[in-house]
């Protein structure tokens, strides 16, 4: 255990020393116009802009511009081009909303998919089951954004039954506030989820319940719900339970970047998303690398995870 | 012999399938006496796992059909309710099933596993649980018992899984144990410890076995009686003695040709019987066993009923009694079934040689020296 | 936790194991490509899905016709200050507080004008065109790289597999999303030239190689697994003893194996290329306007979802259309060809 651990870490320091890299490279290697002039503005003399390069260190080598953003991310200085913010405090007033989204469409995708899986498979090759099938369908084929946007349109401005869009914080307007800015968030962004998950589930179930080993559970005389719960459902939810430790992490690390967009939350996502419009690079290294950490640390999670849900595997 | 136990009458089992109705199970009857050892012999496709496991209501499902009778003790055993089946499974039949490997859930351990059927039927505390999964796994054979009890699946030898399966099916002193294929997924020294084990359980608990086998090899030592099946029906049924000795249908000739043989090797065996079993999407007419038969004549076109032909044993063949005599092959007093080659070009079809090579056995598999051969191998490990 | 296993077929569905192995002796002769097509023509379902595809791929193609013939127009004419006449009435294409017209469902205009007063039904299937092309194209490049990377990887083992698994670990940790925008983005301002490979700025080339990059890891680690279970396979053992070379084995020994794999994967990899293609568009690091695609016109819309909803809800149902009648093929495709195949993809 120990030993994983250690080679874990190793392994994910340098995981995410590549990600910092290639983030990097694809700024300064790709030409996208020279970020000092940028910043100089339109009206600004040949001096300014050389003023400039020299104050943000953009005459230097590669090596040493890419040594320098490090030194400022890792002691949290590092600034925003395009307004001279600190990042880090952007990232702190966005985070706790992309986890209030992302925590709690995780928590609603898993639930609905195991109900939703359950019952499909349950009622195989009946009608509910056909009918929840093309729903889940349906649910994996629509893109995020869109959903969202006609959620906010109908729901939202046309009938007025949510808000249209924006986050309020607990302080400000209570639990009862928070909640109602967040249900339509929660579902735009469960829905693809709920679909793979039922999906899954369903076909794990289906594959599981014709096992040698549920038979012999049958035939001990257990009753037909222990069967179920304790051989059939318990062991096709171990993939289900991996799966939802990953696809978390992709959700926090920017996979929540279109929700949050259309429903103006401002989290971390949208950060980066206004970030790259101005081409402003601190914020979008930044939050890539955060992103990177939190896959990096949840795929390590999953696997230990994993390994205690099921025995046979062993951490290597 | 006692009163029976188990009593099957005509059962005929039908599934449903996107290709038809395959008739898995065609008018089987049988009965089994307390303490008795019943072998059921047929190739896979042959029905005798689907009769052993309709007993148990195993193979329910929308898309099966069951007609005919299984009663166990007075309960009709193919229209009892799920309860009613609960009741029974694990505490009066419990089953072994074929493949050990996979019939164990990976993620329990080997001591739950065991523990979940005796709580399902008696009510004991923790601690007497505990005792007699770990006396069980003791008394078949499996060391450290104690210890080995909090292990999982994947830590035991495809040998030792078996016997957890057996301490399984013992856990709660069933009136009957079905083994089904008990020995098939494991290696030839394997096999012959695991006999063993059953026929010295069988022998001090007095459960009455099923025992379903495609191998004749595996029953001789350790049953009592003989059903042998083919295309869903029995073909021929009787003591071990006269199935042995005085086999009457070509195809337990053809099976006592391809018996495994202890002191070979798997690859050596060779199939001596030329041919696949019928489909059972669309079962032939007549005898089953026509296709691939080298005896056939005109009034295998109607079915042979299961009756007494002056064998002094019920068979499915329609050739008398002396035909049958001469026609079996003997070879070094052993009984094997003709190649059709051979019968095509000897017209008057009297075959005195076998024109393939069967593994003619010597000595099957269980007796004595090679159970005791086994042991040591496994004593040297 | 994207996994293949394709080793174990089973062929039964409720049938007990003694049936299920009569089930699969019955066949016999027959290959398992044949089988699977035949359980694909019973899939009645999944074969309307796969030529709903093709009639909308079809649709896409002809949209020059429909430009031509119908509407008169291209997708990039502006008729901003034009008037049409409607049954007799003439209304101008876009009011004078810019809300475009709706749906007429005549030749010009069937589905109304944007905000610059082009056609929204020629940009539709000009869309379609750009969508489509990016997602079977982003699709044909993670096949072709993750088949290549996979097999290198899991043949060759060694160094090699180490470098190519710890370059998937890496890729494997960035967010999918981020990484695409910040390509797109940064592609988009002046394009790039590696060597005679030459990416304009606003070039379709750009969306379709980031996505087809971005799904490589993906599929790639399903193959070198698939491919380090084949190496050890007797018929891999005798190519080798026969002194066949390693690209040889590869090609005409592991390929074919990988085929049922590819195959399955390739409709649900276009599916979701396809929507990963609308979210680059929607954050503006896909396609490049004047240039439509799906993604785009609907980002384009949203802005007017309240006065002008058509510009929203035209593009997404053929989006949603596109990638449905793709994952229900594909599904079809897989349930013939390999039922236990799973694959994990993000968009």
């Amino acid at each position: 255990m120990a030993r994983f651990v250690v080679r874990r870490l190793v392994g994910m320091v340098l995981v995410l020393f590549a990600v910092s890299v290639l983030t990097f490279l694809i700024f300064n290697v790709i030409p996208n116009g020279d970020p000092a002039v940028r910043m100089a503005g339109k009206n600004s003399t040949p001096a300014q802009i050389e003023q400039i390069r020299k104050e943000w260190h953009f005459d230097e080598s590669l090596p040493q511009q890419y040594l320098f953003m490090m030194k400022q991310i890792f002691t949290g200085k590092l600034v925003s081009y395009s307004d001279q913010t600190n990042v880090w405090e952007q990232i702190r007033m966005g985070l706790p909303r992309t986890f209030a989204l992302g925590i709690g469409a995780a928590i609603l995708w898993m639930t609905l998919g195991i109900l939703l899986g359950l019952y499909s498979a349950v009622k195989a090759g009946r009608i509910s089951d056909r009918v929840l099938t093309v729903l889940a369908l349906i649910g994996i084929s629509m893109p995020v954004f869109w959903v969202g946007a006609l959620m906010n349109y109908y729901l939202g401005y046309k009938l007025e039954w949510f808000p249209n869009g924006g986050y309020v914080e607990i302080s400000e307007g209570g639990i009862g506030e928070w909640l109602y800015h967040l249900i339509l968030p929660w579902t735009a962004l469960a829905i693809l989820f709920i679909g793979v998950y039922s999906r899954i589930l369903r076909s794990n179930i289906l594959d599981t319940i014709n096992d040698d080993y549920v038979r012999t559970a049958r035939a001990k005389g257990i009753s037909e719900r222990r069967v179920m719960t304790r051989h059939v459902l318990r062991n096709s939810l171990i993939p289900i339970v991996t799966l939802w430790g990953l696809d978390f992490g992709l959700v926090i690390a920017g996979g929540a970047v279109l929700t949050e967009s259309v429903f103006d939350l401002q989290g971390v996502g949208q950060y980066f998303a206004e970030a790259i419009g101005r081409l402003d690079v601190p914020p979008v290294m930044a939050v890539t690398l955060l992103g990177a950490v939190f896959i990096v640390v949840l795929n390590t999670v999953v696997d230990i995870v994993y390994a205690v849900l099921d025995p046979r595997i062993r951490l290597g | 012999m006692s009163e029976p136990i188990l009593e099957i009458d005509h059962l005929q089992v039908e599934f449903r399938t996107d290709e038809g109705v395959v008739h898995a199970v065609d008018d089987v009857s049988l009965t089994l006496a307390a303490g008795e050892v019943l072998a059921i012999v047929g190739e896979s496709g042959s029905g005798k796992t689907v009769t052993a496991m309709s007993l148990l209501g195993l193979n329910r499902s929308p898309n099966a059909t069951f007609r005919g009778s299984a009663r166990y003790r007075g309960t009709q055993l193919l229209t009892a309710s799920e309860d009613e089946l609960r009741a029974i499974r694990g505490a009066e039949m419990a089953m072994i099933f074929q493949d050990p490997m996979t019939s164990l859930n990976p993620v329990q351990r080997i001591g739950d596993q065991i523990a979940e059927q005796i709580l399902a039927h008696e009510k004991l505390t923790k601690a007497e649980v505990r005792d007699r999964v770990v006396e069980l796994m003791d008394r078949v054979g499996i060391p450290r018992a104690a210890e080995r009890a909090r292990a999982y699946p994947h830590e035991f030898s495809g040998g030792m899984r078996q016997r957890v399966m057996i301490a399984l099916a013992l856990s709660c002193s069933p009136s009957v144990l079905i083994a089904d294929e008990p020995t098939t997924a494991l290696d030839v020294t394997i096999q012959a410890q695991i006999l063993e084990r059953l026929k010295e359980l069988k022998d001090e608990t007095g459960t009455a076995i099923i025992l379903v086998t495609h191998d004749l090899g595996v029953v001789a030592d350790i049953a009592d009686r003989i059903a042998v099946m083919y295309g869903g029906r029995i073909v021929e049924e009787g003591t071990v003695d006269e199935i042995f000795y005085d086999p009457q249908h070509p195809y337990t000739w053809g099976l006592l040709g391809s018996i495994t043989r202890v002191d070979r090797d798997r690859g050596e065996r060779l199939p001596s019987i030329a041919g696949l079993p019928p489909s059972l999407l669309a079962p032939p007419e007549g005898c089953h066993f026509r296709a691939r038969c080298p005896h056939e004549f005109e009034r295998c076109g109607q079915g042979p009923p299961l009756e007494d032909r002056g064998a002094g044993h019920p068979d499915r063949c329609w050739l008398t009694v002396e035909q049958k005599r001469a026609r079996r092959v003997v070879d070094d007093g052993e009984i094997g079934l003709a190649a059709k080659v051979a019968v095509e070009a000897s017209p008057e079809g009297l075959v005195d040689r076998r024109e393939t090579p069967p593994g003619a056995p010597s000595r099957v598999a269980g007796d004595a020296g090679a159970a005791e051969d086994a042991r040591v191998a496994e004593e040297d490990r | 936790m994207a996994s293949t296993d394709s080793a174990a077929t089973d062929f039964s569905d409720d049938l007990p194991a003694e049936l299920a192995a009569e089930e699969r002796r019955a066949p016999a002769g027959t290959g398992p490509w044949r089988i699977a097509l035949r359980r694909l023509r019973r899939n009645k379902v999944a074969l309307a899905f796969g030529v709903l595809f093709l009639a909308l791929v079809a649709v896409s193609l002809a949209a020059p016709i429909w430009a031509e013939e119908v509407a008169h127009t291209t997708p990039y004419q502006n008729r901003i200050a034009d008037t049409i006449t409607i049954d007799g009435e003439e209304r101008n294409i876009v009011e004078f507080d810019g809300v475009p017209i709706g749906p007429t469902w005549h030749g010009e205009y069937f589905l109304g004008a944007d905000r610059n007063g082009r056609d929204v039904m020629v940009r539709l299937l000009y869309g379609g065109r750009n969508s489509l092309l990016i997602g079977i194209g982003a699709s044909i490049i993670t096949m072709v790289l993750a088949t290549l990377l996979g097999l290198l990887s899991g043949y060759f083992g060694g160094w090699l597999d180490w470098v190519i698994s710890r370059c998937f670990d890496v890729m494997w940790a960035f967010p999918v999303i981020l990484l695409g925008v910040a390509l797109g983005v940064s592609l988009n301002i002046s394009g790039i030239t590696i060597g005679p490979l030459e990416l304009e700025s606003g070039s379709l080339w750009i969306p379709t190689v980031i996505i087809g990059i971005a799904y490589v890891v993906y599929l790639a680690r399903p193959i070198r697994g698939q491919v380090l279970a084949l190496r050890e396979k007797e018929f891999v053992e005798a190519a080798r003893a026969q002194g066949m070379g390693p690209w040889r084995i590869m090609l005409t020994e592991l390929l074919p194996n990988l085929a049922s794999t590819l195959l399955v994967f390739f409709p649900l990899i276009v599916a979701n290329a396809i929507l990963l293609e609308a979210a680059l568009s929607f954050l503006g690091a896909g396609v490049q306007p004047p240039e439509p695609s799906w993604g785009l016109m609907i980002s384009e819309g949203i802005e007017f979802l309240t006065s002008a909803p058509h510009l929203t809800i035209a593009p997404g149902i053929m989006l949603v259309l596109t990638v449905l009648a793709l994952n229900i093929f594909g599904e079809g495709v897989r349930d013939a060809l390999d039922p236990r195949a799973k694959i994990r993809l993000e968009h």
